[in-house]
């Protein structure tokens, strides 16, 4: 039974950069199981019964901290909600600090989420509890990359081979990152579209091709990805205004149909509808948007399962 | 320990006492633990039908959720999945294993099945019976009762898994071992 080697033997998830095709290849093939436990009655299994998981939120995020609320519930973990706001860092107490004080509840895994990219590194090198990472400022959001990728496997088939355009502010999304690193790595041909101002210099560095319109980005794509494009951002000057981006850059049912006959289209949520991406599109068939969100339930439930794994296969 | 033509002969007479212990054949699911338990089921489930005439409801149990110890999950934990053809209330559960060894395994079926509903009874029926039980837990249908020391290692191949029927007995190399 145990004389294979591990494929997942890391205590910790910071980012896609570092990580194995047969690596992310086990993450996923762990969270379809996860699936079939939102569709029992009882959604609950004991796998992580009277672990300790501790949510650190520094920025706010309903969505991705509920979803690794419920992922955490589901596999009867006990979990743990800190946000930034009205916490103790607010009060001057430095990030160590925080991180230390948490660690003497003797958490299983914490999970954060944090303004400055390297945060989760830091933590992840003083703590003994395992530390995913929930977003680091615009550097990485491993677990939405994997819940992308985990939703074009089950629409697709195989990641190999397909041509994926990913739409918005590149610059300043950590999504953005996350995703080139899990495609590339599985063999798709990845595209980044979006206003210059938008775009970072030397982005193809990465392994994907970058151009400026969407006809372009559009053309023979088998995954059309909108990434939300923050309202706040117009006031520093990178476009002129939220009507002038959807003429360039949003996505209408016309539109789409410049990509393949059965592409899909994704977005990380939440929507700003009228901005990047029209109603008739995000809420029509080609959409698969709502799958991302069940599917995150369980990619989450899948990381945590293994990360926990990972560290009792040391022997607890 | 067991050729093919033994454990055929085996299996059958496990569909006999099947058949013998329940007058209502259809208030009966099979159900199958994976990954070696669902064969086996598949084939009494095969006895039972030349036997009775009877097609006998067959579910398959994935336990890996619900083991008490994570240590032991092998290197890729790929669940299969647990699935049902009927609902369990008001069903007489069989559960079927290859080998009943410490017991955990059934404990954690036991527990998995509770929360998919409420049985009107569980039995369990296995090929082997290896001794060396952690928990105070027993078959109702037993194939082979097989005396062994801790340090050996009871490998049951299926036609529909591995390709022959077998039991095979041998000794373990490793010092330690988490089994």
């Amino acid at each position: 039974m145990n004389g294979e080697e591990r494929v997942w033997t890391r205590k910790d998830l910071l980012g896609i950069a570092e990580l194995s095709k047969q690596e992310i290849l086990t993450l996923l093939d762990t969270a379809e199981s996860f699936l079939d436990v939102a569709t029992r009655p009882i959604k609950k299994v004991p796998t992580l019964r009277g672990r300790t998981v501790i949510n650190l939120f520094f920025e706010n995020s309903t969505r991705t901290r509920s979803s690794f609320e419920l992922a955490e519930k589901r596999l009867s973990a006990d979990s743990l909600n800190f946000s930034g706001s009205g916490s103790a860092l607010s009060k001057g107490e430095s990030l160590i600090d925080t991180a230390l004080n948490l660690e003497a509840m003797s958490p299983d895994l914490v999970i954060i989420r944090h303004q400055h990219p390297g945060v989760p590194h830091l933590l992840a090198k003083r703590l003994e509890s395992g530390v995913i990472n929930a977003g680091d400022g615009a550097h990485e959001h491993p677990t939405q990359a994997l819940l992308d990728a985990f939703t074009i496997r089950r629409h697709k088939g195989s990641i190999e081979g397909l041509k994926v355009s990913i739409i918005g502010d590149i610059e300043h999304s950590r999504v953005v990152r996350s995703n080139i690193h899990l495609l590339t790595k599985l063999g798709a041909e990845v595209t980044v579209a979006g206003p210059r101002t938008m775009m970072p210099a030397g982005i193809e560095a990465m392994g994907v091709k970058a151009v400026y319109d969407l006809p372009s980005a559009l053309h023979d794509a088998d995954v059309v990805m909108m990434l939300r494009v923050q309202m706040e951002r117009h006031t520093k000057g990178l476009f002129p205004s939220n009507k002038e981006y959807f003429d360039l850059f949003g996505l209408t049912p016309q539109r789409l149909q410049m990509a393949k006959e059965d592409a899909i289209v994704m977005h990380p949520g939440p929507m700003n509808r009228g901005v990047e991406i029209s109603s008739s599109v995000a809420d029509g068939t080609r959409s698969v948007i709502l799958d991302q969100v069940a599917n995150g339930v369980a990619v989450r439930m899948a990381v945590l399962y293994l990360l926990i794994s990972a560290r009792s296969g040391g022997m607890v | 320990m067991l050729d093919e033509h033994e454990i055929s002969r085996t299996i059958r007479r496990m569909a006999v006492q099947l058949v013998e212990r329940h007058h209502q054949l259809e208030q009966i699911l099979l159900v199958g633990i994976r990954t070696r338990g669902l064969p086996l089921a598949e084939r009494l489930r095969h006895e039972i039908e030349q036997l009775e005439g009877v097609e006998v409801a067959l579910g398959a149990l994935d336990i890996t959720l619900y083991r008490d110890d994570l240590s032991t999950i092998a290197p890729q934990p790929v669940i299969k999945g647990t699935h049902f053809p009927v609902a369990l209330d008001d069903r007489v559960v069989v559960l079927t294993d290859d080998v009943l060894y410490t017991g955990r395994t059934v404990r954690a079926a036991l527990d998995e099945l509770t929360d998919y509903g409420r049985p009107k009874a569980v039995q369990l029926a296995v090929l082997i019976d290896r001794g060396h039980r952690e928990l105070p837990i027993q078959a109702d249908i037993i194939g082979k009762t097989l005396p062994t020391a801790r340090r050996e290692m009871v490998e049951v191949a299926f036609k529909a898994t591995d390709g022959e029927d077998c039991v095979r007995l041998f000794e373990r190399q490793e010092e330690d071992d988490s089994e």
